[in-house]
């Protein structure tokens, strides 16, 4: 008798696990895989995407980004901001609290020395640190006492979160890591792979560039969470597969970066095991105009350079009739889907920041030759418009990447009918992106008219993104082609704007400020001539539940509250 | 014979480390960066900064020395040091891959057993399958099985595997849901239903790879066996009233597997090289897969590794199959 009421009362419990919020580790295993595999499980080591959502489960900043891009806390007890005096009244100085009884995941208390030592250990200059730019303009990391940590700037800092803040900037274990500074960053194999964290789970085994498993933290601050006991992320293979794994044969829970074409996303959603989610950031496919002129009949050393302004380019028209004859819903139906909108921007997220400008999304050939015959560019014998004898060819080139070439073949096709030669060209992504001085083929010497690629701002304010339009930021052989205004656009009003900006502090201001740089070379100028707002595309399954798609941190920012939908 | 492998031994040096040589120049001056692996967001002076940490910025002969030195002498120490707990490796540092940061003979040995479960059993099955289709098809020459065979040899010859591994995926694991489409490889096999489980991830790429394997063997044990059959001492057999079996699976076969074990044996060290497609598409995270993923990544040192290790056992596994090809036939003599 009393054994069967024993046996009632189990089963009276584990219905009510069901209905209730479960304890910890009460869903079982929950898999998760990524077309990329994870390399190493310390962000400041690598800036893959793949290694910082991995490294996200187990490692955490004092304060996150949530789904709607506002700041949270993680570790740090609230947002320190003006008004609670967190930061000092004149913005040299942020002062943050640790929330308090917080222990790393092998039972040590978390104190503010380890955050000091991870300043340290970023900051350190043989160190490579990926995240350096994230320790920007600190001067100093102290603390005060066991649970404040004080970070005093070289001068104001009006947005002071971006040391500690967000998957890119995490804690790190002093006793860890002590050994691990400088020079010997890397050969810390054992610590790079499995970190100690205060995250909902810890690295239980890791093999390089395939598995991660996982199981719950049991110091972990929600005695209640995570709901999962283990967690594994997989990777490799490319996104149809991942995407397959989820969507179609229901062997992983949860896929990120599941970027396939639009017709694949919708058979793979008709099978009805999952969901496709989307994450809209600020990442955008765009053309970016060449305003010097890289024609290789210049001696080498003068191609691209301030010297040489573009000869057709340099005529706003132009840049203005060739954004027009593009049709960029066509665009997004063909290359993204779900993933892609139409974008005018270069900041088109979040709202706050961006301008939401329109007016160049409706496809207008008319218009664009209207523009052209009026500027002088008049069609000649061959159809091909020119002035004071000078043919209006077009070199476009972007990787190697089949949306891209898509792209180039359809933005090719409305060139053409407007009167434009158009010559295209494809270059590999790891020469394109290599930064290599001695090739003629990468984006910073841009030896062509128009390219193509996708950038973003990897903060929500963006003042470090619209650094990269000043004059002084043009890449040319004097300085090995290292800069990032590739257009070598150079307008005193901007640079003087942008100046502006860093010395503003109040934030309606700020986004003020920002929308209008953002219309300066975009809308205005034409110098980038944004095409789609690209998203990330990840998938999961019907079977989990909690997923917030959040495109300001960690995908996996929350995942804490995922659990097993039964 | 042993002066014959002695001397072949001592010349495989000069070529290796030419062709090290060789390697390390031409993944160098392949376009491509490391670099092109860090995103746009970073500022330029922190990816000078990271490039250095790397070493990346040494120059090339610096850098070459450095791997020989690392891949001759800190490696095999280290290896040693492991076996018997001596300290002759001491600090040194060990050849460590620019992407992970992990020294690449770690990753190598995580993923040859992947490799040799998966490629090996493939390679495995593929002869078992080939050399039983070879040998019919020959003795029934023109027959429909011989046919058969061959229209099954051209389409395993034809067919690339990202092709066959992908038709196999949305027949057996999208519509039949048989067979898992990821390969676990933290999968330990501790009891009956965890082999199970192995077996059934194994099913679809060892399916894939297999039927390009036995499509190659069986076009070989078909070609040598026709030559065989011809022979005279094939007709002096069945005139003394040999059984027919006899004949064929005796006199006939033993003749004709010689030159097939050589191609089975120069094959070997495909399987260490791994399938870099397969793999890739069923996610074993084997060296084939490292392989591909180091090259897109720019990550010379373990590039380099891996091709120098696939180098020296081509020259290996070409010295065994010369061997064995002097042991199989008593004709042939190297002194």
């Amino acid at each position: 008798m009393k054994f069967k009421t024993a046996l009632l009362g189990a089963v009276a419990m584990a219905a009510l696990g069901n209905v209730a919020w479960a304890d910890r580790g009460t869903d079982g295993d929950l898999k998760i895989t990524f077309p990329q595999a994870v390399s190493i499980m310390n962000p400041y080591l690598s800036n893959g995407t793949k290694d910082v959502y991995g490294s996200s489960l187990v490692l955490e900043p004092l304060a996150g980004i949530d789904d709607q891009g506002n700041l949270i806390p993680k570790l740090a007890v609230e947002i320190p901001t003006i008004e609670n005096g967190g930061v000092s009244a004149d913005m040299t100085s942020i002062t943050w609290k640790l929330q308090p009884g917080l222990l790393w995941s092998d039972g040590t208390p978390v104190t503010a020395d380890d955050a000091v030592f991870t300043a340290a250990y970023c900051m350190d200059p043989s160190g490579g640190c990926a995240q350096l730019s994230k320790y920007d303009g600190v001067k100093s990391v102290e603390a005060l006492d066991a649970s404040t940590i004080k970070v005093t700037f070289t001068g104001p800092k009006p947005y002071p979160y971006t040391a500690f803040v967000g998957a890119l900037s995490p804690l790190l274990q002093k006793a860890q890591f002590a050994a691990c500074q400088g020079a010997a960053a890397p050969t810390c194999t054992d610590a790079n792979n499995m970190p100690i964290g205060t995250g909902p789970f810890k690295v239980t085994g890791f093999t390089v560039n395939d598995t991660v498993t996982f199981e719950a933290n049991p110091n972990y601050r929600d005695p209640a969470k995570p709901a999962f006991a283990t967690a594994m992320i997989k990777g490799g293979g490319d996104a149809e597969s991942s995407a397959r794994a989820v969507m179609q044969t229901g062997e992983f829970d949860y896929a990120w970066n599941t970027q396939i074409p639009p017709d694949s996303q919708k058979a793979m959603a008709e099978a009805g095991k999952g969901e496709f989610v989307v994450a809209f950031g600020t990442l955008v496919e765009r053309l970016e105009m060449n305003m010097t002129d890289p024609s290789a009949d210049l001696p080498e050393g003068e191609r691209s350079t301030a010297k040489h302004p573009h000869p057709i380019l340099s005529d706003v028209n132009v840049r203005k009739a060739l954004s027009m004859a593009i049709d960029r819903a066509a665009l997004v139906e063909v290359g993204y889907g779900a993933a892609g909108e139409p974008a005018c921007n270069i900041l088109p997220a979040p709202a706050a920041w961006s301008a939401g400008d329109t007016s160049c999304i409706a496809q207008d050939l008319e218009g664009a030759k209207k523009l052209l015959d009026e500027a002088g560019w008049v069609p000649g014998a061959d159809g091909i418009r020119e002035k004071d004898g000078r043919k209006l060819h077009i070199l476009y080139q972007t990787t190697v990447n089949p949306v891209r070439q898509d792209f180039q073949a359809l933005i090719k096709d409305w060139w053409t009918s407007i009167g434009v030669d158009v010559e295209l060209k494809a270059v590999d992504p790891s020469v394109f992106f290599g930064g290599d001085a001695g090739s003629p083929d990468t984006f910073q010497k841009f030896y062509a008219d128009v390219e193509m690629y996708a950038n973003n701002s990897d903060a929500i304010d963006p003042e470090a993104y619209l650094a990269q339009y000043q004059c002084s930021h043009a890449p040319s052989p004097d300085n090995q082609w290292q800069g990032d205004n590739i257009n070598r656009f150079c307008d005193p009003a901007y640079d003087s704007t942008y100046a502006e900006l860093q010395k503003t502090t109040d934030v309606a201001k700020r986004q003020e400020l920002a929308k209008k740089l953002d219309m300066m070379v975009t809308t205005d100028s034409k110098i980038v001539v944004p095409l789609v707002h690209r998203g990330t595309l990840s998938a999961h399954s019907n079977a989990l539940g909690g997923v917030k798609i959040n495109a300001w941190d960690s995908e996996m920012w929350n995942i804490a509250d995922w659990y097993r939908v039964k | 014979m042993f002066v014959f492998t002695l001397r072949r031994l001592l010349l495989a040096i000069p070529t290796l480390l030419v062709i090290s040589l060789v390697i390390y120049l031409l993944v160098d001056f392949a376009p491509g960066s490391p670099m092109s692996e860090i995103p746009l967001t970073v500022p330029p002076e922190v990816r000078q900064k990271m490039i250095a940490a790397l070493g990346a910025d040494q120059p090339v002969l610096v850098r070459y020395l450095l791997w020989l030195r690392q891949f001759f002498w800190v490696e095999p120490a280290y290896l040693i040091d492991g076996w018997f707990g001596t300290h002759l490796a001491g600090d040194e540092q060990r050849i460590l891959s620019w992407q992970s940061r992990s020294p690449v003979f770690t990753i190598i040995g995580q993923r040859i057993p992947q490799t040799l479960t998966v490629v090996g059993t493939a390679y495995l099955v593929g002869a078992l399958i080939a050399i039983p289709i070879g040998i019919y098809s020959a003795y029934r020459q023109y027959s429909w099985f011989d046919q058969l065979g061959t229209l099954f040899a051209m389409i395993g010859f034809s067919v690339p595997t990202f092709f066959t591994g992908t038709l196999f995926i949305i027949i057996f694991a999208v519509e039949l849901g048989w067979f898992p489409t990821k390969y676990d490889t933290m999968l330990n096999v501790t009891d009956w239903s965890s082999f199970l489980t192995q077996l059934r991830q194994m099913t679809l790429p060892v399916m894939t790879l297999g039927l390009a394997n036995a499509a190659a063997i069986s076009r070989y044990m078909r070609s040598s066996m026709l030559d065989n059959l011809g022979q005279d001492y094939v007709r002096t057999a069945r005139a003394k009233g040999e059984p027919e079996r006899t004949v064929v699976l005796k006199h006939v076969l033993r003749n004709s597997l010689i030159p097939v074990v050589t191609v089975i044996a120069l094959g070997i060290p495909s399987i260490f090289g791994g399938a870099i497609i397969t793999e890739n598409l069923f996610g074993v995270n084997g060296i084939g897969a490292a392989l591909i993923l180091a090259i897109h990544a720019s990550d010379l040192p373990m590039v380099q590794t891996l091709t120098f290790i696939f180098a020296a056992l081509i020259v290996l596994f070409n010295l065994i199959a010369d061997i064995l090809y002097g042991l199989l036939d008593p004709r042939i003599r190297y002194d």
